[in-house]
């Protein structure tokens, strides 16, 4: 799609990053106490309030995934807006929380950028995981990672899910997206890692300061789609995350050593090959199509421009 | 500890010892190391492949409710649980869930350091250190194990296999295996907890077929004259550097990420703070780091262990 004019989005005026949604996947966990030490405070060139958080306290303590049930599924409407209970499992009560400070999702109260960050077990370098293809805003941050940081792996994962269905914690926030780095072992922190997490948290925030100031961008991006989950009780080809799986080829190996093969009808990339925490929800890899994404250039609105969209909404919202 | 089977022979100074007859391959004494519960597992089911003449082997998951939640232990370390004081404690049901399963451990397979004791216990452990596959010893005077650890090392080439020796006063441990006269340990990595890899697994199984093979001879009556072992033997723990509060302030560096038995010499980089700055190795002299960034150990307070190599002296064995 040829696009002259830029697209015009509001500004990023409340953007969070959230680390420790698992409470064992530690990059997130050390860079956002990072963050938050005073020293390290600083102004971005406005006007943008970062929040920093750990989403699941509790589970950090533990150097553990969760407490009770997986943080980053209780993110649905329903289970947001559901009845209120006593014993609730610890991450819904948390889930909702984060919503009122965050959120609420769906509202115009809803922060406008979420990143959360989380580490794999799976070989996948740096991942942008989100739920739209669509959604400029994450597209363009991706397109800037890939150019300041072109020795470190990069790909932009998108789960076609519905915003009614959508789960994580990103999707609170009016853009959002998951920054994912592996290999990483659970409990484990790996300066690489850590260090390439840091780096894509702060072009982040750049991209966001030069977006808020009126500069605009044109970029492409290309992304693999994710298309399905494949569920095996064994082994698997190891390492070999975002490479093309054909059908025939190797898939696993059997405890007597025979081979396995990949039945599909189609070559797909697979990606999350031998995530441990997945080992619990029987997937032992996904599959992916890549396909390639036109994103035009933005802009960021004219208090005008924002004013005029604000009166806009407002008079939906009245009828 | 007791050798009561082994008795100086000044035949040639073979040292003599008895048939091993019986021996143990624990799985699952830390619940998410994946290589040892899934080859334990297999074996149970069918044991075919680990089947030697006139030997008994007896796979067995040391941790099961661990194994079962897959986490490294419920209550306490079941690998740091072999203590005396333990063994002896009193309280039954009112004990960590990892005391009451040592004392169940030490009835079966030992008791520890009585002449009634297993022969052999293997404990098959993975690790996400850059490790490799390593047998750790914990007496440089086993010359039993010493052999075995010769033969595994031999069998196993050109692939490296390698051993570390804990004989730290301080810093040895009573592990589940130390109930057993030939305690051998089998630590193979890099692999994330809860996780199975196959060239993990596979490794694992290759250097217990060996283990298994070497007593298999030993028992048949095969001497096997003197040799000597490469072995690492454990100097001091390092833990991270931390604050006042005792958070870590700094990760392995880079370049010391995954070196394990690489030489450290004095002056390398040896961790990275959070903001990007080199800590300096201080110590007065090479040493050889392992366990580098094992996550279990981060609550233990240790980034990677040091080293120095050593030669050891085994003696011929022969069975009495």
């Amino acid at each position: 799609m040829q696009v002259d004019e830029p697209v015009r989005l509001p500004r990023l005026s409340r953007a969070a990053v959230c680390g420790g949604t698992h409470g064992n996947e530690l990059s997130g966990v050390y860079l956002v106490r990072e963050m938050l030490k005073p020293e390290n405070r600083k102004e971005d060139g406005g006007p943008a309030s970062l929040l920093m958080l750990l989403s699941n306290p509790r589970a950090v303590q533990q150097c553990t995934r969760y407490v009770d049930t997986d943080l980053n599924r209780c993110f649905t409407h329903a289970t947001l807006n559901g009845p209120a209970s006593e014993g609730a499992p610890y991450e819904i009560f948390r889930a909702r929380e984060l919503n009122n400070l965050l959120g609420p999702k769906g509202s115009r109260a809803a922060v406008d950028l979420i990143c959360d960050l989380h580490n794999t077990t799976a070989n996948m370098g740096l991942c942008f995981i989100a739920y739209s293809d669509c959604d400029w805003v994450c597209l363009h941050i991706f397109r800037h990672l890939q150019k300041q940081m072109p020795d470190t792996p990069m790909r932009f994962i998108h789960f076609d899910v519905s915003t009614k269905e959508s789960y994580s914690l990103d999707s609170i926030g009016k853009h959002g997206f998951a920054m994912e780095i592996g290999p990483q072992p659970h409990g484990c922190i790996k300066s690489n890692i850590y260090t390439a997490m840091r780096e894509g948290v702060q072009h982040m925030r750049d991209w966001v300061s030069c977006f808020n100031s009126g500069e605009s961008n044109v970029s492409m991006a290309q992304l693999p789609r994710h298309n399905q989950m494949t569920d095996y009780p064994c082994f698997l080809s190891q390492d070999r995350d975002f490479c093309l799986l054909r059908p025939g080829e190797p898939l696993f190996q059997t405890f007597s050593g025979e081979t396995v093969k990949y039945q599909g009808a189609e070559a797909l990339y697979a990606f999350f090959i031998n995530e441990c925490a997945y080992y619990k929800k029987g997937i032992a890899l996904s599959l992916a199509r890549k396909r390639r994404v036109s994103v035009p250039s933005i802009r960021v609105q004219t208090d005008e421009e924002e004013r005029a969209s604000e009166q806009s909404f407002a008079s939906e919202e009245e009828e | 500890m007791s050798n009561g089977s082994s008795s100086n022979n000044n035949n040639n100074n073979t040292a003599r010892f008895d048939a091993a007859r019986r021996v143990a391959i624990f799985g699952g004494t830390h619940g998410n190391e994946m290589s040892g519960v899934t080859l334990v597992n297999l074996w149970m089911q069918n044991s075919a492949e680990i089947q030697r003449k006139g030997l008994e082997i007896k796979p067995f998951i040391t941790n099961p409710k661990a194994v079962e939640k897959c986490v490294r232990y419920v209550d306490t370390d079941l690998n740091r649980a072999f203590t005396q004081e333990n063994l002896s404690a009193t309280g039954g049901d009112e004990l960590p869930y990892e005391v009451q399963r040592a004392q169940e451990i030490n009835r079966m397979f030992g008791p520890k350091g009585s002449a009634e004791a297993y022969d052999v216990i293997f404990d098959l452990h993975n690790t996400t250190s850059n490790m490799g596959c390593t047998l750790i010893l914990e007496s440089s005077k086993d010359a039993f194990n010493l052999q075995m650890m010769n033969y595994i090392k031999k069998a196993f080439a050109p692939a490296s296999c390698l051993v570390l020796l804990n004989e730290h006063p301080l810093l040895k441990y009573s592990t589940s295996r130390s109930v057993a006269k030939h305690p051998v340990g089998m630590e193979v990595g890099p692999q994330p907890q809860g996780v199975l890899r196959s060239n993990i697994f596979e490794a694992m199984r290759v250097i217990l077929k060996h283990a298994l093979d070497f007593i298999s001879l030993f028992n048949e009556g095969m001497e096997f004259p003197p040799c000597t072992v490469e072995v690492f033997r454990v100097l001091e723990r390092m833990d991270y550097p931390r604050d006042a509060n005792g958070n870590i302030i700094a990760m392995v560096h880079p370049n010391l990420q995954d070196c394990d038995w690489e030489p450290l010499n004095p002056g390398d980089p040896m961790f990275q703070t959070f903001d990007g700055k080199t800590i300096h190795y201080q110590g007065s002299s090479t040493v050889y780091p392992t366990f580098i960034n094992e996550a279990a150990y981060y609550e233990k307070q240790q980034a990677f262990v040091t080293t120095r190599r050593e030669t050891l002296a085994a003696s011929a064995i022969r069975k009495a």
